[in-house]
């Protein structure tokens, strides 16, 4: 629990009068890998950048995402967010020309170091998309493939029920398992993909506007769900909506662009009731209050 | 084989037939525009908006005449060709039985005594279609997932197009090819005793021409699966190989099936290669070392001899087109339906 407390010692909130930028550590050795296990992560971005071929669109973002609590990411279109967090499980450079530049540590492991596997980094981050994005499958082998690839060997209709439980869609769905996840309500496929993600028991769930092209009601059960899911995991979270991220979150991070066509800058960084009651800048006071975006 | 040439393709077909239009409708709309114009211009300095409302409606309506004739003429084409073929096939079956067209295992339309038994011509075109689908559907699916998710951009930007070329080689090439290429040199090589005429260098040719329609059709199929669902795969943590082999192309089933059964018939209905190189031999077999004569090898060999018109012999040929055209048209459907379902899936 060492390192458990260093990085909290590290991390903005607990320290009010520290700046959004995280001092770089000295050391960047590439730590032993961790053994997969279902405990969460916190995870530390040092001077992230983000490129699409020559095109910048992040810059130089840090920051400390902690464990077992619920990040959000606000700020107006275009001003990367998303490709931020597509970088914390290196999704990002699935887009061709797309590359990343920085230290991002899942635990203690450098996730961009030499080596390091991205399909296993993926395996311990996982996503849920803005648009609902679920297999031309079953219900059940939607759960059940993620698990399958992944070499998990224990009682599979178990764990898809835990799953689709977890994401409180098991009541709709289990009657009809063996129907394909096509048909389902935009939020319940929604909940199925949140399923899906759960059922490789990921340390960490990054979700890129989930509900922001649902219902209102398909919303709140996603919301909350997030709840319970903060118990098990650390979740990372794009949102548009203010009010979700001020009702969800345990820690804001507001992106902004100063310039039209500078890149996207971590603005600021701190607890959520900091961000939306007393934020530090100008900028992220008018974003929050609805001046602008 | 005249009959299933033109439904060989459909989706080409459908396809230049809609830009055809297209751009007629393109030239109409130009021409009335220039001689819009040019009115304008008589009439310059009156008045600025000068819309030309005499024999408009006329000429949309003109419009919407050519137009539609041009989509009826092809209907009514193939319709004519369909009557022409049942008349001809239901005075074939005046003098002879049915049942022994079916059932009879003796082809000898020009012999005296004749015997009629389809299943002697059909089992050489399933013979050459089998081996033909056997090369090119492994071939051209592989292609395909490659050209889809591995290739990068530049690379598929040419490799496809010169895959389609295969396509455009003209198939009297790739007999002549079979023939005194391919077979010397399986004789040569492993087969010693095959003949010269046989279904095996017939078939894998014929595989290797429809390896281009399996692989484009697939690769649009494939290419059509949206990121979304790839992205999906990947961040469960699926390899590049996962993600193509169990995501990409169950979503693109039913465009692949489509595509091979577009392949199958047209192997099914494909003449010259067969004709070439296959034999002229009419035997019920399913040894592809055999010399074997399909169903549109049999046609071209009536229709191009001395048999003379309105005899037996002759209108024996009406009675394999239909038999031929029955069955690229139940594939055709097949197909239809599937890239249907395909198109309706996300």
């Amino acid at each position: 629990m060492d390192s458990e407390k260093t990085r909290k010692e590290r991390t903005l909130s607990e320290d009010p009068e520290r700046r959004p930028e995280v001092k770089r550590l000295q050391s960047r050795q590439p730590s032993p890998p961790v053994a997969t296990g279902s405990e969460a992560q916190g995870i530390t971005i040092e001077g992230l950048s983000a490129f699409y071929g020559s095109f910048k669109a992040v810059t130089d973002a840090s920051m400390n995402i902690q464990a077992n609590k619920v990040t959000a990411l606000i700020g107006p279109s275009g001003c990367g967010k998303s490709t931020f967090l597509r970088c914390l499980n290196r999704m990002h450079e699935v887009i061709p020309g797309a590359r990343a530049e920085g230290c991002v540590r899942l635990g203690d492991q450098d996730i961009y170091a030499k080596g390091s596997d991205p399909v296993k980094i993926r395996q311990r981050v996982g996503m849920v998309f803005q648009k609902p994005n679920p297999f031309s499958k079953s219900i059940y082998e939607n759960v059940a493939w993620g698990a399958r690839i992944n070499g998990y060997r224990g009682n599979m209709d178990e764990l898809v029920e835990r799953s689709l439980r977890q994401a409180a869609i098991w009541d709709e769905v289990k009657d009809r398992l063996k129907e394909s996840g096509m048909g389902l309500s935009g939020g319940q496929q929604q909940r199925l993909c949140i399923a899906r993600t759960l059922a490789v028991e990921p340390e960490v769930i990054l979700m890129d506007e989930p509900a922001s092209a649902l219902d209102p009601v398909s919303t709140q059960k996603i919301e909350d769900t997030m709840e319970e899911l903060k118990k098990r995991y650390t979740v990372v979270i794009v949102t548009h909506n203010m009010q979700q991220a001020a009702r969800i979150s345990d820690y804001t991070g507001f992106f902004y662009i100063e310039h039209m066509g500078d890149p996207g800058r971590l603005w600021e960084f701190d607890a959520t009731d900091k961000i939306f009651s007393n934020p530090e800048r100008k900028e992220t006071e008018d974003y929050v209050t609805g001046r602008f975006g | 084989m005249i009959v299933g040439a033109d439904l060989n393709r459909p989706l080409p077909l459908w396809k230049s037939a809609e830009m055809r239009l297209s751009c007629g409708y393109a030239v109409l709309l130009e021409v009335q525009k220039v001689a819009i114009e040019a009115r304008r211009g008589q009439n310059s300095g009156t008045e600025v908006w000068h819309r030309e409302s005499r024999g408009r409606y006329l000429r949309e309506r003109l419009v919407k005449v050519v137009l539609a004739a041009c989509a009826y003429l092809s209907v009514f084409t193939t319709i004519g060709i369909v009557l022409v073929l049942l008349f001809e096939t239901i005075n074939f079956f005046r003098q002879v039985s049915i049942v022994e067209f079916f059932t009879s295992t003796t082809w000898s339309a020009a012999f005296a005594n004749p015997q009629f038994g389809i299943m002697v011509l059909a089992s050489g075109t399933l013979l050459t279609t089998a081996v033909a689908i056997a090369v090119a559907l492994p071939l051209g699916l592989l292609a395909a997932i490659y050209l889809s998710e591995y290739a990068s951009t530049g690379m598929r930007r040419w490799l496809k197009p010169a895959l389609e070329v295969l396509a455009g080689v003209p198939t009297i090439v790739y007999g002549f090819f079979a023939l005194t290429f391919l077979t010397p040199l399986l004789k040569a090589t492993i087969l010693p005793g095959l003949p010269i005429f046989n279904a095996l260098s017939a078939g894998l040719i014929m595989g290797v021409m429809i390896i281009p329609t399996i692989a484009s059709v697939s690769e649009d199929a494939l290419y059509a699966v949206p990121r979304s669902l790839r992205e999906g795969g990947y961040a469960l943590g699926a390899t590049k190989r996962e993600v193509a082999t169990k995501i990409v192309v169950p979503a693109a089933l039913s465009g692949i099936v489509a595509a091979v059964i577009l392949g199958i018939s047209r192997a099914i209905g494909e003449t010259m290669i067969v004709a070439v190189a296959a034999g002229a031999l009419a035997q019920l077999t399913l040894n592809p070392l055999q010399s074997v004569q399909t169903m549109t090898a049999y046609i071209v060999q009536v229709a191009s001899g001395e048999t003379a018109t309105g005899t037996l012999t002759f209108s024996t040929i009406f009675a394999v087109g239909a038999a031929l055209f029955v069955m690229t048209l139940v594939l055709n459907i097949i197909a239809y339906l599937f890239v249907r379902r395909f198109r309706e899936t996300y």
